[in-house]
């Protein structure tokens, strides 16, 4: 029963890895560029969240489209002020911009809304189901943040396989230049793609910030950096592959924490992340590319 | 090379006068400079601030009281950050600082200590409560004082009192490791614990950079402690708080010094904080003379209640001044003077203030008796 509290609160915590690490692999899948500002959309969005939950007293699903809208608005603008223009440049460029671009959110963050922490209040109120005679108690936000992670990789995965943009994703996912000849625009899709990935890290803030309360403008880096392992272990560039490879994550570390060491439980996951990728380079789900050279 | 060097320097110098500075009385050659650092930005600026309105507070006091400006006062920010108080530090050298109320929290003062004992500056710290900050294992920093209790203080009269008062009979303790402060309760603590036959059923830590202490909290519930020891700040105990509420676990909280300033935190449901300890040597609602003038002052100025870091820094304050005073030294003297005549007078005086009667031992460490404080109706109340 113990252990069962632990795997559900791992899975919780795996399904907030999980939605993060989906803008990490999409965008990453499309554009081919590690997005590290990911982790600070988050930040951006939890703030937005907030103050509309706490000083406009919205209601919830107000606040929570609010800080979509303003999270997929901030996610384009990223992307045509600081991405696009290279989009021709090498890969490195791309990436110490992103790098860049995280820095400028984060001391941004800082600057308006000060870096003293500030305390976020849970979206289904606190609280926890027990059951087995209170052996075993979930709680409210566990399982709304379970529910939404599959409800979004439902969603998402319909959406990639089944609609015309979702085609053009995949045609850009897999040859760029042959997309656009098949008259796909390819920019506008890399846009789709930044504007879904963003809206998602929004949803994992509230989702996160409503079981970890505390909101800093670092807030997103260590999710972000966890999400990105994430994305990494499960495959990235493969939308079960961030689902699998969120979920595992939170579980392993869950667990390591609970039966081994609270001091040793990330050496662990990084460990088991260079086991997986020793033993399948790609990741669990990922494909294997043959480059061409 | 050599432009792009001068261009580099100026760059930072200017950069080194731009950071945050605040500053309190001006006077002539006859006032003492009293300098200090703490976070006034960061995740601990509750203390730095708190520590910076009384410590000013108390300087105009005195001041006024003097019909002159006997102390002249600058406070640098140094975000807590053991990084950054080197530069506070070197900017209150080069104002020219002549004894110091040091820092505020424990690891940006453990990365100055050995600066101030070279340069025989007199330090006392309101708040900063890891003993390296007065002596180390070979060496005792002569010079630097504390006025709060030490972390081996803290954890034994902390395990004391819990066995004593019977709060709880199975403890669980959440420490964060890669803190000085928190580490040294904790180890004090669990020693005492063991020597006074009080159980520890388990023992969580987690780091800096966590947020999520969901598992530790399930393990110590799960280990069934009624009593959850907190020798952590403030901002992961509210984490603690909320994550504790949400999974329905109710065990009595208790908490040391950097428990202060739960309450005043943005968006915090304060009813969560509703019967926790904490140990501190100042409850804001006391009776005492003392307490009430410098609470009703601090509310006139500042509009917000004294922690007791706040308690802290304007008892340093003031034992600077009656030392100096004892001693007859002013700000003609060099600070190398001053500090060794306050040497003097530390280790042989004794000091009525807010928090208590205090005396110094050589090394520093303060001798006072600690109150538990429960917090009721939002607000710091003495727990019996």
């Amino acid at each position: 029963m113990v252990f069962l509290s632990y795997l559900i609160s791992g899975i919780g915590l795996g399904s907030v890895y999980a939605i993060i690490a989906l803008g990490y692999s999409m965008v990453y899948g499309i554009a081919k560029m590690l997005n590290f500002a990911h982790g600070d959309i988050i930040m951006v969005g939890a703030y937005v969240a907030f103050f509309a939950l706490n000083r406009f007293n919205m209601p919830v699903l107000l606040a929570i489209l609010l800080s979509i809208i303003v999270c997929t608005a901030l996610g384009i603008i990223v992307e045509k002020l600081a991405y696009k223009p290279l989009r021709a440049a090498s890969s490195l460029s791309v990436l110490i911009t992103a790098i860049g671009v995280s820095y400028f959110l984060q001391n941004f963050a800082q600057l308006l809304w000060t870096s003293s922490p500030k305390f976020f209040s849970s979206i289904v109120g606190n609280g926890a189901f027990s059951l087995f005679n209170g052996e075993l108690s979930i709680s409210y936000i566990n399982i709304v943040t379970i529910l939404t992670c599959i409800v979004i990789m439902i969603a998402l995965t319909l959406f990639i396989n089944n609609t015309k943009t979702g085609r053009a994703m995949r045609a850009c996912s897999e040859d760029k230049d042959a997309a656009r000849l098949m008259g796909i625009n390819v920019n506008k899709t890399i846009t789709i793609t930044f504007a879904i990935g963003s809206g998602l890290a929004a949803v994992a803030s509230v989702l996160l910030c409503s079981t970890y309360p505390s909101i800093a403008p670092t807030l997103g880096s260590m999710p972000g950096i966890k999400a990105f392992t994430a994305a990494v272990f499960g495959g990235i560039g493969s939308i079960p592959g961030a689902f699998v490879g969120g979920l595992l994550l939170g579980i392993i570390e869950n667990l390591a924490k609970a039966y081994i060491s609270t001091q040793l439980s990330d050496a662990i996951v990084f460990a088991v992340l260079i086991i997986v990728l020793l033993i399948k380079p790609a990741g669990i789900l990922g494909k294997k590319v043959n480059e061409k050279v | 090379m050599k432009k792009l060097l001068v261009v580099l320097l100026s760059l930072c110098m200017a950069l080194c006068l731009a950071a945050c500075t605040k500053e309190g009385g001006k006077g002539d050659e006859t006032t003492i400079k009293i300098g200090g650092s703490g976070p006034l930005t960061g995740g601990a600026s509750v203390y730095g601030t708190d520590v910076y309105r009384s410590a000013l507070l108390a300087v105009e006091e005195i001041n006024e009281k003097e019909g002159k400006a006997f102390f002249e006062f600058k406070f640098e920010d140094d975000e807590a950050d053991p990084e950054k108080s080197p530069n506070a530090y070197g900017v209150l050298k080069d104002w020219g600082m002549q004894v110091s109320i040091y820092t505020t929290t424990s690891g940006a003062g453990l990365a100055v200590a050995e600066d101030y004992f070279a340069d025989r500056i007199f330090a006392l710290t309101p708040s900063g409560s890891n003993t390296g900050l007065i002596y180390t294992n070979n060496k005792n920093y002569d010079n630097c004082f504390q006025v709060c209790f030490t972390d081996p203080n803290q954890g034994v009269a902390s395990a004391d009192y819990i066995k004593q008062n019977g709060v709880g009979s199975k403890v669980a303790v959440i420490y964060r490791s890669d803190d000085d402060y928190s580490t040294g309760v904790y180890q004090t603590f669990e020693e005492e614990a063991n020597k006074v036959g009080l159980e520890i059923v388990y023992v969580g830590s987690f780091i800096d950079s966590d947020s999520d202490y969901s598992t530790q909290i399930q393990a110590a519930n799960n280990a069934g402690a009624d009593v959850v020891f907190l020798p952590i700040y403030y901002t992961p105990a509210a984490s603690i708080l909320t994550q504790a509420d949400a999974m329905g676990y109710k065990p009595v909280f208790f908490g040391v010094d950097g428990l202060d300033g739960i309450l005043t935190q943005d968006g915090f449901n304060t009813e969560l904080a509703e019967g926790v300890y904490l140990l501190t040597p100042f409850a804001a609602d006391a009776t005492d003379e003392k307490t009430v003038h410098f609470v009703e002052a601090f509310q006139k100025e500042y509009g917000a209640v004294p922690t007791q870091f706040g308690a802290d820094a304007y008892d340093a304050v003031y034992a600077i001044y009656e030392a100096c005073k004892a001693a007859g030294v002013d700000g003609t003297n060099s600070a190398e003077e001053i500090c060794e005549a306050l040497i003097g007078q530390f280790t042989t005086m004794t000091f009525e203030g807010l928090t208590g009667t205090a005396t110094w031992s050589k090394e520093g460490e303060v001798s006072k008796s600690p109150k538990a404080v429960i917090i009721k109706n939002g607000g710091y109340v003495a727990a019996e």
